[in-house]
This record gives C-alpha cells, sequence and structure tokens, in this order.
C-alpha cells in the first residue's frame, strides 16, 4: 500500500515536473436534488476536458442521513473506488480521520470563502474538504396570493400562522381543497433537525448543544417554539408534514397548493423552471422571528464540500479536482444555473449572477442570520444527538407527548451520551 | 438408483463388506459438503463469530482494530449513584431496543398470519383448472419478482399523501373524509408497510402451497366426492393436512425473513419509531451512531433471538425438512 503510493507520487511528480500532467480515472459520490446531477456532469465534462481526466459521477440518494451511512461503511473499509466525496457541513468532524488535508493544495483561496465555512470544515488544524456551496433555507411566499388577500411578508411565526391560515381558507372556499397554509420538512431525518434548530433558535432558545459543549435545549423558549411548531400540524400543514423532505414539500409548493414553504435556495430556480405552476408567483423572505425579547430570525447552516479519501489511488488528480468543484468559476455557474449559494463573498457582487439569481444577493442577509448545528461540539456523537433531537421533536409533532416532557426527557438523554465529556 | 441396486446384492451377501460400502459413502459424502462447510463458515461462520466478538468490545468504526475487551457492558452494567440509588444502561434495559424488538414480532406474526390465510386462497384458485391458468400463474408472481427496494418507493408514491393514488382513490369512493398521511403518521406507519409486505410476499406463499397442492393425489378427492363429503370439510380434512407440510416449511421461511425485515421499512418509513425493527436500529447503531459495538450487540441478540424462534418453531411444530410429517 505504502510503496504504491509512493510509486504514484513519485510518478505524479515526474508527470508533472515533466508539464505533462498523466490522465487519471476518477469516481466521485454526490446526492441528487433537483437538476443537481445533471449540472455536476456539465462541470466534469468541462474539467475533463482542461485536463484529460476521466470522472465517473456515483449518484447517491438525497437524504444526508443516508448518504452518510453508507460513505462511513465505505471509508471504514478503506474502499478506493470513490476518490472524491462530496460532504455535508456537518460530517468534517466525523470523518475527518478519513479524509486528505487539503490546507496546503488551498493555501492561496482559502482567504477567499467565508471564514465561518472554512473554520466549520477544519478539524485540528486540518482541513478537511473545499466548500462547494453553501446553504440556508428561506421562506418562499406566493405573491400574487398575498396581494390578493391584502397581506404582508409575515415577520413573525405568529403573523406567518394567522395569514396562512386566512388565506388557505380563503382559498378553499373558492375551491382548491388540497391548499394548505405552510409546508415544511417534518421527516424524522437529519432536516427536521435543520427545521427545529430555526424555530428554537429564532425563540432564542440556543442551539440545542452550545459551542462549549452545555445541553440547552430544555428551556421554556425551546419548549414555546417547539410547541408552536406542533400546533401546526394538521391546521395550516397537512399531515402528511411528518412524512416529509425537501422534494415531497417542495412537490406541493411547485403545484400551487401552498401559501408558505421553508426550504433551501434550490427550489428558487426550480420553482421558476417551465412547467412549474406558480413561476414567477414568489419570492422568498429570511425565516419568520420567534416571539419573546430574545426573537429573532435563524436559518441552520447547510452547504455541500468535497473532500478527497485517503484511500484515493490518485490523490493528485483527486485534489485537483476537488479544487475545481470549488473554484470560483464553478460556483458562479452554479450560483446562476442552479440558485445554489456560493461561498466566495465577492461572487455575492457579481453583476452576471445577480441578474441571472436576483435572490442570491438577497440571501447575504439570510446567511447572516445562520446558525450551526451543533456538529462541531458533539464530534463523532452528532449523529446520535441529532437522531434524539429530531425524534423528541417528530413525537412533538405528533402528538405523543408535549415538547416541555419530550425535550426535558431529550435533555437527559443527551446528558447520558455526553457522559463526562463529548 | 443404480447405486441402490448395485448395494442391495452386497448386503444380501455379507454384513462385512456392507458395512465397508456404507463407509465408503459416508466418506465421499463427507467429501461432498466440505466445500458447501467451507463456503459457509467463510460468509456466514466468520462474520457472525466476529459480530458476537465486537459485542463484547468499545469498538468504532473508526478504530475496529483497537477494540478492547470490556465484557458484557454493552448488554448491561450498572452504577450505584452517591445517592444510593442503581442506573441500569445497556442494551437488556434499552426501551428503544423493546420497542424494536415489539414492532418487529408485531409486523412477523400479523404479516405471516395474512400471507399463509391469502397465499392458501391463492393457491387454491390456482391449483383449479382453468383458462389461461398459465397466464395468471406467471401474473401473480409479478409483486415477487420486484425488487424489494423499488416495490417500497413504488409504494411510497402510491400512499403519498397529497398525490398518493391510494388517497385519490379512496377519496373518490368517499372510503375517507380527509387525505391519510399513510407513512408519516404514527398510527398507519405499520398498517403501510404491512400492506406492502402482504401484497410482495403472499406470491411467494402461494407458489410454495401451490407446490403442496400438486402432490395430492387426485383420487383422494374422487373417493370423497362419491362419498358425499363436502367441499369444505374436504378443504379442513384432506387438503389441509396434506398440504401441512409444505405449509410450515413455507411459514419458516417468511417467518425468518420477516424478523430480519430491513429494506422495505428502511425506504418506506425511515427514522419512524412507530416501524423501527431490530436490524433497522441495529444499522442505525453501527453505521450513523458510530457505535459499532453497541449494533454489534443488537445484530447477535437479533441472531439469537432468530435461532431461539427457529429451534422452538421446528420442535413445536415438528416439522420435518426432509420431506413429509415425522
Amino acid at each position: 500500500m505504502k510503496i504504491n503510493k509512493m510509486l504514484v507520487g513519485l510518478l505524479t511528480s515526474v508527470a508533472l515536473g515533466g508539464g505533462v500532467a498523466h490522465a487519471a480515472e476518477l469516481a466521485m459520490v454526490s446526492g441528487d436534488t433537483g437538476t443537481g446531477l445533471e449540472f455536476l456532469r456539465g462541470q466534469l465534462d468541462r474539467f475533463e476536458e482542461e485536463t484529460g481526466h476521466t470522472v465517473t459521477i456515483v449518484p447517491m440518494p438525497s437524504s444526508t442521513s443516508d448518504q452518510f451511512g453508507q460513505y462511513r461503511l465505505w471509508l471504514a473499509a478503506g474502499n478506493s473506488d470513490i476518490d472524491v466525496y462530496q460532504t455535508d457541513v456537518i460530517w468534517a468532524p466525523q470523518l475527518a480521520d478519513q479524509f486528505l488535508d487539503l490546507s496546503e493544495a488551498a493555501a492561496d483561496v482559502v482567504d477567499d470563502h467565508f471564514p465561518s465555512i472554512i473554520e466549520s470544515q477544519t478539524v485540528d488544524g486540518k482541513l478537511v474538504a473545499l466548500p462547494a456551496f453553501t446553504d440556508a433555507p428561506a421562506l418562499y411566499y406566493r405573491t400574487d396570493l398575498l396581494e390578493k388577500y391584502g397581506k404582508e411578508v409575515p415577520q413573525t411565526w405568529a403573523e406567518l400562522e394567522e395569514t396562512a391560515m386566512e388565506i388557505m381558507e380563503g382559498e378553499r372556499e373558492e375551491g382548491n381543497q388540497d391548499m394548505w397554509g405552510f409546508v415544511f420538512q417534518g421527516n424524522s431525518y437529519e432536516g427536521l433537525t435543520c427545521n427545529a434548530l430555526e424555530w428554537v433558535a429564532s425563540h432564542g432558545g440556543g442551539q440545542i448543544v452550545e459551542a462549549d459543549g452545555t445541553i440547552s435545549i430544555n428551556n421554556p423558549q425551546a419548549i414555546e417554539a417547539v410547541e408552536q411548531a406542533a400546533g401546526w400540524v394538521g391546521t395550516i400543514a397537512p399531515e402528511g408534514v411528518l412524512g416529509y423532505m425537501e422534494e415531497e414539500s417542495r412537490g406541493v409548493w411547485q403545484l400551487g397548493n401552498a401559501v408558505f414553504m421553508r426550504n433551501w435556495p434550490y427550489a428558487y430556480a426550480l420553482g421558476n423552471s417551465d412547467g412549474s405552476a406558480i413561476a414567477g408567483d414568489f419570492d422568498v423572505a429570511p425565516l419568520p422571528a420567534g416571539s419573546g425579547e430574545e426573537g429573532r430570525s435563524a436559518a441552520t447552516l447547510g452547504g455541500w464540500n468535497v473532500a478527497v479519501s485517503k484511500y484515493s489511488p490518485d490523490p493528485e488528480a483527486a485534489i485537483e479536482l476537488a479544487m475545481f468543484l470549488s473554484s470560483a468559476d464553478v460556483q458562479k455557474e452554479r450560483a446562476i444555473n442552479q440558485s445554489n449559494l456560493p461561498t466566495i463573498e465577492s461572487l455575492y457582487d457579481d453583476a452576471e449572477i445577480a441578474e441571472a439569481q436576483p435572490i442570491i444577493p438577497n440571501w447575504k442577509e439570510i446567511f447572516q442570520n445562520a446558525v450551526p448545528r451543533p456538529s462541531a461540539p458533539t464530534q463523532s456523537n452528532y449523529n446520535e444527538v441529532s437522531s434524539m433531537f429530531w425524534g423528541a421533536v417528530h413525537e412533538t409533532l405528533s402528538g405523543n407527548g408535549t415538547a416541555a416532557e419530550n425535550l426535558e426527557l431529550l435533555e437527559l438523554d443527551l446528558a447520558d451520551i455526553k457522559g463526562d465529556s463529548w | 438408483m443404480t447405486t441402490e441396486t448395485m448395494v442391495r446384492p452386497a448386503v444380501a451377501d455379507s454384513g462385512a463388506k456392507r458395512s465397508e460400502l456404507l463407509a465408503q459413502r459416508v466418506r465421499a459424502a463427507r467429501w461432498f459438503l466440505v466445500p458447501m462447510l467451507v463456503a459457509l463458515a467463510i460468509v456466514a461462520g466468520w462474520p457472525l463469530l466476529r459480530s458476537i466478538w465486537f459485542s463484547f468490545t468499545d469498538a468504532s468504526l473508526n478504530d475496529l482494530y483497537g477494540a478492547e475487551f470490556i465484557g458484557f457492558d454493552n448488554y448491561l452494567r450498572w452504577q450505584t449513584l452517591e445517592s444510593g440509588r442503581t442506573i441500569y444502561r445497556g442494551l437488556l434495559v434499552d426501551d428503544a431496543w423493546w420497542n424494536a424488538v415489539w414492532n418487529t414480532v408485531r409486523f412477523a406474526v400479523i404479516s405471516v398470519s395474512i400471507e399463509a390465510v391469502l397465499g392458501i386462497i391463492v393457491a387454491l384458485v390456482l391449483n383449479a383448472e382453468f383458462k389461461g391458468r398459465g397466464l395468471v400463474r406467471a401474473a401473480i408472481l409479478i409483486p415477487w419478482a420486484i425488487p424489494t427496494i423499488v416495490s417500497a418507493r413504488m409504494w411510497g408514491w402510491m400512499l403519498n399523501d397529497q398525490f398518493g393514488i391510494i388517497n385519490d382513490i379512496m377519496l373518490r369512493l368517499g372510503l375517507i373524509s380527509q387525505k391519510i398521511a399513510w407513512t408519516a403518521s404514527t398510527d398507519t406507519a405499520m398498517t403501510a408497510v404491512l400492506i406492502v409486505d402482504i401484497w410482495k410476499t403472499t406470491p411467494f406463499m402461494a407458489l410454495l402451497v401451490l407446490a403442496g397442492l400438486q402432490m395430492i393425489p387426485k383420487d383422494i378427492y374422487e373417493a370423497a366426492d362419491i362419498d358425499g363429503v363436502h367441499p369444505v370439510k374436504q378443504f379442513f380434512r384432506i387438503t389441509l393436512p396434506l398440504v401441512r407440510p409444505a405449509l410450515m416449511v413455507a411459514i419458516i421461511f417468511r417467518v425468518l425473513d420477516a424478523l430480519r425485515i430491513f429494506d422495505l421499512i428502511y425506504v418506506l418509513t425511515p427514522n419512524s419509531p412507530a416501524t423501527e425493527t431490530m436490524s433497522v436500529l441495529a444499522r442505525e447503531n453501527l453505521f450513523d451512531f458510530d457505535n459499532f459495538a453497541y449494533g454489534s450487540a443488537q445484530s447477535t441478540l437479533l441472531f439469537f433471538i432468530i435461532a431461539l424462534f427457529t429451534i422452538v418453531y421446528i420442535w413445536l411444530g415438528r416439522v420435518n425438512f426432509d420431506g413429509g410429517d415425522r
């Protein structure tokens, strides 16, 4: 193995030294949402043309929890078939040992990216992955319906409830029985953690586990936030929202059957695409704020990165690919075609992006309200913590126990996992 | 056949020759069994032993080889607090685990019972002679032929609350007044899983029962008809007892499958505590939560539960795998 790697390294350096890059065959994995893979293929074709390498995409399910399980398995087994992984922002602390350190390769470009994002991908001084795009959700609202009923864009969750109810009932009376007020991601999976963290943080209820490792979830504001959300299910949101992930909620929304939706930026470009029932009839705003003194708008920080497996037989070429995918060039294309948010600060002032996707400059504001999930303090326990959190919230939304009861139990369970320290 | 005719005269000749021949046959049989035993040891025995070993360690996926032995701590451990209270921890007192066991057993009992009854009915229909029987026999196998992942996804969309066809049909027929969130609501999640599983595996049951039915000689029914035995009585007195050995084998196959159920639930209702089974929970701990040792303990217990069940079933049901009743 070692000899092999040395040999590869030697050959690569010889090849590079000679000014002739050798052609490598690479494989990368990527989850699929909307038209993401199609776009990626187009970019990879460009990469292949520029470098002479070939890249195969291995498509994965869109659920991040499913992807993680598979990657964890492959990496634990030292799988050398996959060179480049597309990784979720929360995975860095858990998979740090299995990826190559990119800090040297990316030394010249790291300063172009948002420092908080680079920080989220740095574990003990090792740059685990390079950011490809960032993600922060927003409130999607129907401009035509708000206008019809003379309503403003809601600033708080209470206003959202009220507006959603009124418009939903009005539209139902007019014959659209399938109309709903608000759709979000309520299935028991990582997405519910994102949604619920926003409810809690927007009420000033903390971030489940704080940066210093204290478990903060059992507090009155958090309880109020989750309790409020539980009141939406079956009233302004369909009961099926308890099984919705991103694509299911987008399905309801894009058929024109919802007044409001909480979703990631990718839904913007798709909502305006051909065949969408609501093209041109919607806009986005920051998510509503919670009640109380500490009420503010909060958006969970998402985003995807590219990491290079340490088992890659061709690390040089793989790093080249990772650098390419996080480059300003590709990020700009991504922003224009996919409405994915760039991680490079200067792109938010880019005129072409502003013209193609006028919302992206708006997102700068949403991005400023972004809350990280507690993946850094909880380290390798993050998935279990998140699963317990979404479990407790899902129970509350389903009507099994009140928020107060479930969050109290959650606090106890989290303390158990934590032990003396995370 | 040829061996028997060759052996028989030898038997008549002398006892010594017979035993030597017998020993020779046993030796030959052993050699024929060796490849299978080796294969089983490699693909089933070794992983099983390793899982059991890991369940007694503190292994994590990032460091499998640095695992250290910790005894039964994954199963049960306790510590006495300063206040004098004793706290128990571990798999044997884990509510999530017992919930999963209950879900699995409930799923296995309900699904296999319904599948057995439906399977017999379908088999009886297919055993009757009618035009186009071959076509129907082939068609009924389609659900069984579709990969579970595909059928789970397909049903997932059909059961979708907003644009699923099931809700649409039931609404139009007036059976329900409001769309039901089949897979999302904890009340209906298990029902949804059961529907899909029964749809999928009834053909398998029917096929095995049909094979049993075709072994029953026709003249028994002719005799019963002449004696004027009512068809219902014929079914309970002739068909059922004679098809029982085949049915028992089919049921045990299904029960073993049902106790291990993973793929259908993982795709149709992921992470729902109402349907989480032992295998789903074990996978979650093994790979998602970085509790490799704890997940191994769950897998080990799952293995012993299934083994115990199989032994009890064979003993109580007197299932004879050599064919026919004992």
